[in-house]
């Protein structure tokens, strides 16, 4: 029972307060103080994040934030992106539009990642919702250039469409002219996954003419280089442009078109493209470059000595993509010229290489560790580390709080001693504090395992892959990382034991993804048994889990909180542990 | 049940714990995983040419691992610049046709000459085409195919042989109507 205390404020009050925070987290723990704060809290709710699809109900996120206008949700296991999820795992947004179109009708705002769209969903969406304003797709897929047709034409209100990293059925390029002559108010396009060579160009020209307030705007490839000049002509307040594929003929007329175009470009402060690149081409940005704050060559197949001009003349870089052709020596230069560098994304140019193709080591990112302090943010795929580099790396950059490291081949030890990366991943933990993300690889025991349960507090989500010897292993992180939500784990030798002397501790979790390790199929059928609000998933594309040995490991095993219960639309290969189904909540 | 399982510094206390699984399973399991994984081999696709670190003595190409290393599939492909179209893979060319509101691309390398090219384009657009003769081109139908060849001019398809054509062509265009006719005493 709750007394109300005389020098309350009226509910008017405290929602005004309350629409100045708007971290979903704050919002959970002010929902939390008492009743009455919940009640007010949930009616003045707008913008509403689901972390996990099958984690709660369209129904029951209606029922408590009847009032949202912006809705977050994320549907496949982060290991989806390397294929190691099947197609038809799951992650419908269909079910979610069905129920929001009848109850959420002034929705304005709908982002989604790994989740699958139909064109149907598309059409729903373009037809539901009368003031909608944005779509960001994240790595989604299951939609064509019909659903996004359907978008155009009916959305006027459309300020966003952001189709990052999507796989998209290109069925014609046409979708854009669905957008009507009288519609005008788009700020940011993104269009980089589409393949199809048939995007109208006029269209987009059109398009591009008439959205004066446009900020974004990110072309797919096959936008050829000489015909980006009359779309940057249109659209001088570009903040975030990028190219399509970067390649022309040598044209002295064509070159300084394209030029031409792109100073006219004043706040150009992000780029991104560069597919095919003609290094005689790329002085054409060198303008616009002292004022570049995000810079993305990771399509840029040019060699380091292009790409050290290029990053010397972008003294105000804050965050670069780049792929290995970088090299250590392009690292040192970029760490001389890059001071405010806060993010670092290094891909591989020859993934599946034996040999290495480039000289790119651990000294580059040792480099640009000691030239840039405010580096916070890294992923750096490399073929050598060792425990030297990452302590030197460590100390270099105790505010990391992203710390991603892919060496390619897997269990490769330290190249000086032979030992174990065990050291230098325990010094990136003990230093970095507020380490949020961590990626590991390389050769590992389970005394990382134990660094990280010890010193990793913040530590929020971790993938791992090829390490540990043993259950010890998964016991130092389930037990000691209080901050851990999300833990994705292949190929190590965790079993049973871990998991089920740990179980409470997955409740606390987002979700739990393990493949191809030694979990038992009866262990799985325990832990649901045990922890009714867990979706305990057995993935097993050899058939049912019960037509081998309980002792049998399972192949891939997803655990994730839910209070919604068993999912219903589960393909044939996944099996759901459940003990009793009519412990189900609808 | 499962017993609540102490962990110290030395882990094997297998003598002492209590396991879910059979006698003896546990092991098994252990050196199971001690072998490299490798599900769903594939054939290592090497990149051609510009590896250094490649000679004649390289190793043969590993079994790849799926989702291993953890890069996403479009970002598979950056070991070299884009091949052009005429570079192993294919000869792909545009092919429009008047009236019509979209393009269409399609692989010259896929056929085998010019009835077989014809005939795809004529399913591509529901249309007949009509019957082809060198001195009057192509008669029975308001349609011409004609192509933009190296040097830009634009040339009806079927006047030189099939495999100077394929060299040459640059884009298709199905023309219709009195430009169409125009054409048909060929260049």
């Amino acid at each position: 029972m709750h007394k109300k205390m005389a020098f309350s404020f009226p509910d008017e009050v405290l929602e005004h307060v309350f629409s100045f925070i708007q971290s979903d987290k704050d919002r959970n723990s002010v929902s939390l103080v008492c009743k009455s704060w919940y009640e007010i809290e949930r009616w003045c709710r707008r913008k509403v994040f689901v972390g996990n699809c099958y984690a709660v109900s369209p129904r029951m996120v209606i029922k408590r934030f009847p009032e949202f206008r912006s809705i977050e949700l994320k549907g496949k296991p982060h290991f989806a992106d390397f294929n190691l999820v099947p197609d038809g795992w799951g992650g419908y947004v269909f079910p979610w539009i069905v129920e929001m179109a009848g109850a959420v009708p002034w929705l304005e705002e709908i982002k989604l990642k790994r989740m699958v769209v139909t064109d149907e969903s598309l059409e729903l969406i373009a037809k539901s919702f009368k003031n909608f304003k944005v779509l960001i797709l994240s790595s989604c897929e299951g939609f064509s250039t019909d659903g996004l047709a359907a978008i155009a034409a009916s959305c006027k209100n459309l300020k966003e469409l952001d189709l990052r990293d999507c796989e998209v059925d290109d069925l014609s390029g046409h979708w854009l002219s669905h957008f009507p002559d009288t519609y005008t108010s788009l700020v940011a396009l993104n269009i980089s996954c589409l393949g199809s060579d048939e995007v109208s160009l006029s269209a987009l020209e059109r398009l591009v003419g008439r959205c004066t307030s446009l900020k974004t705007l990110r072309l797919n490839r096959a936008v050829p280089l000489d015909k980006v000049a009359n779309i940057l002509r249109r659209a001088p307040q570009l903040v975030e442009f990028g190219t399509g594929t970067y390649a022309a003929e040598l044209r002295p007329d064509v070159y300084s078109d394209f030029a031409g175009a792109f100073s006219s470009c004043k706040e150009l402060k992000s780029l991104s493209g560069f597919w095919d690149v003609v290094p005689d081409y790329l002085p054409a940005i060198y303008p616009v470059c002292s004022k570049l704050t995000s810079l993305n060559l990771s399509y840029a197949t040019i060699q380091s000595p292009e790409l050290i001009k290029l990053v010397s003349h972008c003294p105000n870089l804050q965050r670069l993509l780049v792929l290995d052709y970088i090299e250590d020596s392009g690292l040192e230069a970029l760490a001389s010229s890059c001071k405010d560098l806060q993010e670092l994304r290094v891909f591989p140019s020859d993934p599946f290489g034996v040999e290495p193709n480039v000289s790119l080591t651990e000294q580059g990112l040792v480099a640009v560790s000691s030239g840039c302090p405010k580096l916070q943010s890294v992923l750096y795929f490399c073929r050598r580390m060792s425990n030297e580099a990452l302590v030197t790396v460590a100390k270099n950059c105790p505010n990391f709080t992203r710390f991603r490291l892919c060496i390619i081949e897997p269990r490769t030890a330290d190249y000086l001693t032979l030992e174990p990366l065990d050291v230098g991943f325990g010094a990136i933990v003990q230093y970095c504090k507020d380490l949020q993300r961590l990626s590991l690889s390389g050769l590992l025991t389970d005394r990382v395992f134990e660094y990280i349960g010890t010193y990793a507090k913040k530590l929020e989500m971790l993938s791992v892959a090829f390490a540990g010897d043993s259950d010890l292993g998964l016991h130092h992180v389930l037990s000691g990382c209080e901050s851990l939500r999300k833990l994705e784990i292949r190929d190590c030798p965790f079993g049973d034991k871990a998991l089920l002397a740990n179980a409470a501790k997955l409740e606390t979790m987002r979700s739990l993804w393990m493949s191809s390790c030694a979990v038992s199929f009866g262990a799985c059928k325990l832990l649901a048994q045990k922890m009714p609000r867990l979706n305990v998933e057995v993935i097993d594309e050899r058939g049912p889990p019960d037509s081998r040995p309980e002792s049998c490991s399972v192949d891939k095993l997803y655990i994730y909180r839910t209070v919604a219960g068993s999912r219903f639309d589960m393909p044939p290969f996944v099996w759901t542990m459940e003990d009793d189904p009519s412990l189900q909540l609808s | 049940m499962e017993g609540s399982v102490a962990y110290d510094n030395d882990l094997n206390l297998k003598a002492t714990e209590l396991r879910l699984g059979l006698p003896g399973t546990h092991d098994e399991r252990q050196e199971q995983q001690q072998k490299q994984p490798v599900s769903n081999v594939r054939n290592n696709k090497r990149p051609s040419g510009e590896s250094y670190g490649q000679n004649e003595a390289a190793p043969p190409p590993k079994a790849q691992i799926v989702g291993w290393p953890p890069i996403r599939s479009y970002r598979k492909n950056n070991s070299q610049p884009k091949k052009t179209d005429t570079e192993g893979g294919g000869i792909y060319i545009k092919v429009s046709m008047d009236g019509a509101p979209y393009l269409r691309k399609i692989d010259l390398q896929v056929y085998s000459g010019y009835p077989e090219l014809l005939q795809a384009v004529e399913n591509m657009f529901k249309f007949n085409i009509g019957e082809y003769s060198e001195r009057e081109g192509y008669k029975g139908s308001d349609y011409a195919p004609t192509y933009e060849d190296k040097d830009g001019d634009w040339m009806l398809v079927g006047d030189v042989p099939w495999e100077m054509f394929i060299t040459s062509c640059k884009r298709l265009r199905i023309m219709k109507g009195s430009e169409a006719r125009g054409l048909g005493c060929g260049v």
